[in-house]
């Protein structure tokens, strides 16, 4: 007929508008209902993101230090470092010399006078030179340290963590192969790791309940309405044209709920920043809420519509007879 | 124009129809008495296709109702303007939203629904209510806005199932005149009642039923039960 897409479009918007303003107590606890979803979903993320740095962060404490003898020439230790760079699976290689070794000896002990003569009656320079290196991933020392042994017996000719007898090695000792070393290493992992596997259980159990929930409350809000629709269907109209203002109006109740839930992470974030900055390591929530605020927006906001959109398309698809 | 054959309608093991053959003719005035319980409301789901018959076929201009598409079935039933014994207003719109959304489904242009909406609402006497809500409505006046609603698009087909149920005599009288009016103009009028006086002025065609059957057909009838 001579209705413009135009016009339908404005009239599927009023009636959106107009049931969701005009259905009062069915709205409010329809945005409430949601805002509980999605600040639980802010909670998952939220979460997650704490678990990954703290995870992370745990991750970071492990490396191997390389010990050299004092004899070992820079040049030699330089070209380790080198190479060791060079491999895909190691992510940092510091190379500390036996100068800065001692310094950071002397600075560690220098209320102790005792030691500190001892040092200095020794006289000279009693430690080697040390390099720390940092694996991209927990799993791939094993491989490094491996590729080490090898140099050691290349370069000492033999005996494991040799204390340097035959045709003076350069590495003097590597801490991978201490076994308590090694345990913590492999200890760390396995608590990473269940810990990752616990972490997105939950996340993806707490994401289903919030989805059911979703859902749920849009369905109660239309259930309201069957009879209307019933109704809408007698008199002629379309599915499409019964559907599209309910979604307009489920929308809006995920848009409202997305944004209320962002105004009240506002201040949860910055009380729980204040209290547990130092709990989380580097991770301030507040800093990292308002850093990623954009991330949070589309995540939030964009659940709340998409769920109310799928909800409500479902829900009146219930109702409709025909 | 709308042919019944055969339709029986059985809700658990009660038949609210049974073996209902008859046919409308495109202008007829056409009233359905019986007791309550006769099976009259049913009779007209059956030709909106509100429930399917447990067998039989209702023919629209040909179509067989209960057998066309989806977007067939919706131009028939825009077609047929329908005064449900319970009004069926929707709730949450005002009376004059009501009557525009019926005009809103049948593809009517936002100067047509200015326009006709609050002609149709001052034609049933209710100018002056147009923004109240059926639960601010009298059963009367929900009535006649459920009326208003029916005739609005100039329908080719009327049902008025028990039209004038909640009104007075006046208005009953008003509104039954508008059934003639629209009649006169070529609208097909299907209407039931329990109102002898009604029944008895109009002199047309008369189909009386009892426990789901016709029992009676009469050209010029009477209220006879
Ligand atoms: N949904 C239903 N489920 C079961 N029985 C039904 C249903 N709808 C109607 N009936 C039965 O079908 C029979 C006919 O009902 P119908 O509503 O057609 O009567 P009616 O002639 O319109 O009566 P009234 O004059 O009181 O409006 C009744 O016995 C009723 O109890
Ligand atoms: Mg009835």
């Amino acid at each position: 007929m001579h209705v413009t897409p135009w016009t339908t479009i404005k009239r599927i918007f009023r009636t959106g508008f107009l049931n969701f303003w005009r259905n009062g107590f069915v709205t409010l606890s329809s945005i409430l209902m949601m805002t509980i979803t999605l600040f639980t979903l802010g909670l998952v993320v939220f979460s997650g993101v704490v678990l990954n740095t703290t995870l992370q962060s745990l991750r970071d404490k492990a490396d191997i230090n390389i010990y050299f003898t004092t004899s070992a020439p820079e040049d030699q230790i330089l070209a380790l470092q080198n190479t060791l760079q060079a491999r895909p699976d190691v992510a940092q290689v510091v190379y500390t010399s036996s100068d800065a070794e001692l310094a950071a000896f002397r600075d560690r002990h220098q209320n102790d006078q005792l030691t500190l003569q001892a040092l200095d009656e020794l006289g000279g320079n009693p430690l080697g030179a040390v390099l720390t290196v940092k694996a991209k991933d927990l799993t791939q020392y094993d491989a490094i340290a491996q590729f080490l042994e090898q140099q050691q017996s290349v370069g000492g000719g033999g005996s494991g963590s040799g204390s340097g007898s035959a045709s003076s090695p350069i590495i003097d000792k590597v801490n991978y192969f201490d076994a308590a070393h090694r345990a913590a290493i492999d200890k760390l992992q396995s608590i990473t790791d269940s810990a990752e596997r616990i972490g997105l259980v939950i996340i993806i159990i707490l994401s289903l309940v919030t989805v059911a929930i979703s859902f749920n409350t849009v369905r109660l809000a239309i259930y309201t309405s069957r009879d209307e629709i019933a109704v809408m269907q007698l008199v002629g109209a379309g599915r499409n044209y019964i559907r599209a203002p309910f979604m307009v109006e489920a929308i809006m109740y995920g848009l409202f709920a997305g944004l209320f839930t962002l105004v009240l992470y506002y201040p949860i974030t910055y009380w729980l920043g204040q209290q547990t900055a130092s709990f989380f390591g580097d991770l301030n929530v507040f800093a990292y809420y308002m850093g990623h605020f954009f991330f949070f927006f589309v995540v939030i906001v964009g659940t709340g519509v998409v769920l109310g959109a799928i909800a409500s398309f479902l829900a009146v698809r219930r109702y409709l007879k025909i | 124009m709308i042919y019944f054959d055969k339709v029986t309608k059985l809700y658990g093991n009660s038949a609210a129809l049974e073996d209902i053959n008859f046919s409308i003719e495109p202008g007829e005035f056409i009233s359905i008495v019986g007791h309550s319980g006769a099976g009259k409301t049913t009779l007209m789901k059956m030709l909106l296709a509100e429930e399917r018959p447990t067998s039989g076929d209702v023919y629209f201009q040909s179509a067989n109702i209960h057998d066309v598409s989806r977007a067939t079935l919706n131009q028939i039933r825009r077609r047929i303007g329908t005064i449900f014994q319970d009004f069926r207003l929707l709730p949450y719109k005002t009376a004059y939203e009501n009557i525009a959304f019926a005009m809103e489904a049948a593809g009517r242009t936002d100067e047509e629904i200015y326009s006709d909406v609050p002609h149709v609402l001052e034609l049933v006497d209710l100018g002056d209510k147009l923004n109240h809500f059926p639960h601010q409505l009298s059963g009367g006046e929900q009535q006649r806005v459920a009326i208003a609603r029916a005739i609005v698009n100039q329908p080719d087909v009327i049902m008025a199932d028990e039209p004038t149920g909640n009104l007075d005599p006046v208005n009953t009288f008003e509104v039954i005149q508008i059934l003639k009016k629209v009649n006169d103009l070529g609208t097909t009028v299907i209407l039931t009642t329990h109102n002898k006086g009604v029944i008895d002025s109009l002199k047309k065609r008369v189909i009386t039923m009892d426990r789901g059957r016709i029992i009676r057909d009469d050209k010029e009838g009477m209220y006879v039960l």
